[in-house]
């Protein structure tokens, strides 16, 4: 491939493009905000994106592979492939500050290592309960507010 | 190879046919929160044998897919445990079967981590958190239902007599399993049985479910030898569409 390197953009270019693209699931987050893409390398004039899936079976996964390629065919790449990557599993932990605070903004409770949220993430009050260790989607589980009676989503630590 | 290709298989097929079994509480569990969380530990068993039915496939290296080996394979082809091909019953029997194979499932995925083989130890190390959720919330459901009310505990104590003699299997140990251990790829399956052993009492103790005496175990599902009736109904649910609709994609 004889195409010049100053024509291909650059990774830093690159992963900026992909924080603009929204998980499917909870589309307040980008898919760099939940750590999912571990690795953006030119090959040739192939761009090869490393994506980890969450959870073993989340659904959104194909998903999320394909607005990853759409999103980059539009900034003008042809080439890019998708490749799946399971070490090192993906945690919690790689969610980004700024996508745990998108999380609360939209009313999902941030993970804590503790095992449960912060507070409500209406009202802010520390009196919460788990109702469910799962919820609507696979990184979730449920939870309610004893003051404000609101139930709400939990982002599972894991 | 074969010894591999065998022990992939036993892996991907207990959290295949755990799924499936799993799946079907899909809209009928007590309570929504229940049905959300049934569908949720399905999809994360079904999303494992993904991975592990994959790399199967890869060993074999026939070309077949990991939907090749799940949906177009017969009852003697499997090789997953009997405990996790009997039916559901109701919704305790369900949890304390899920408890009973968390507990193994916990040690065993943490010493593959430690796989001479590097991809199973990848597909241990991605299985161990979620089998981790799982047994937090089958160890704490099983508690719930044996400690709770007279008739609870009546249901759970008739469950686990019906389980108990399903357990040994997971222990005894065949050629697949020695090759497996000489090679570095699996734990001796009787390093695991302590720990298994330890937390079950503990947890059925807390149950306040007294456990059978006696120590015989149903087997032929891992070897292949002899399943029992239930697996050949549930595959007739499980693989219709793709034998009837070769063509299929989602």
């Amino acid at each position: 491939m004889a195409q010049a390197s100053t024509d291909q953009a650059s990774t830093d270019q690159i992963w900026a493009w992909l924080d603009e693209v929204p998980d499917p699931e909870i589309p307040v987050i980008s898919v760099v905000d939940l750590g999912i893409v571990r690795g953006v390398e030119w090959e040739g004039d192939t761009l090869t994106i490393a994506v980890t899936p969450t959870y073993s079976g989340c659904p959104a996964t194909s998903m999320i592979a394909m607005d990853i390629e759409t999103a980059l065919h539009a900034q003008g790449i042809a080439r890019v492939a998708i490749k799946t990557q399971i070490t090192p599993p993906w945690t919690s932990d790689w969610l980004s500050p700024k996508g745990r605070a998108k999380l609360e903004s939209y009313d999902i409770a941030p993970p804590r290592a503790a095992g449960g949220p912060e507070r409500c993430p209406r009202c802010q009050s520390t009196a919460v309960e788990r109702i469910s260790q799962f919820g609507s989607t696979p990184c979730k589980a449920q939870w309610r507010c004893t003051d404000c009676l609101e139930p709400f989503d939990y982002f599972k630590c894991i | 190879m074969g010894a591999l290709f065998e022990f992939l298989l036993r892996q991907g097929d207990n959290t295949l046919v755990l799924g499936h079994r799993v799946s079907e509480w899909c809209g009928t569990a007590p309570a929504l929160e229940e049905d959300i969380a049934l569908a949720n530990t399905a999809l994360d068993l079904i999303g494992q044998t993904k991975m592990w039915l994959g790399l199967a496939g890869e060993i074999e290296g026939k070309g077949r897919s990991a939907d090749d080996l799940a949906y177009h394979r017969d009852v003697w082809d499997f090789r997953n445990l009997l405990l996790l091909e009997r039916p559901n019953g109701d919704f305790g029997h369900t949890l304390l079967r899920q408890f009973l194979f968390d507990a193994f499932q916990v040690p065993s995925l943490r010493a593959l981590q430690a796989s001479s083989h590097p991809r199973v130890a990848e597909i241990a190390a991605k299985a161990l958190k979620e089998a981790l959720y799982h047994l937090e919330r089958s160890r704490e459901t099983v508690v719930a239902l044996g400690d709770g009310t007279a008739q609870s505990n009546q249901i759970m104590q008739r469950a686990l007599a019906a389980l108990w003699p399903y357990t040994g299997e997971m222990f005894i140990a065949d050629a697949v399993d020695d090759a497996m251990e000489a090679e570095g790829i699996a734990p001796a399956l009787s390093a695991l049985r302590p720990e298994w052993e330890a937390l079950v009492r503990t947890v059925l103790a807390e149950a306040m479910l007294t456990v059978p005496e006696g120590d015989f175990a149903h087997q032929g599902g891992k070897s292949g030898k002899q399943h029992t009736e239930h697996l050949g109904h549930m595959l007739a649910a499980m693989q219709f569409l793709p034998r009837a609709y070769p063509d299929a994609r989602w």
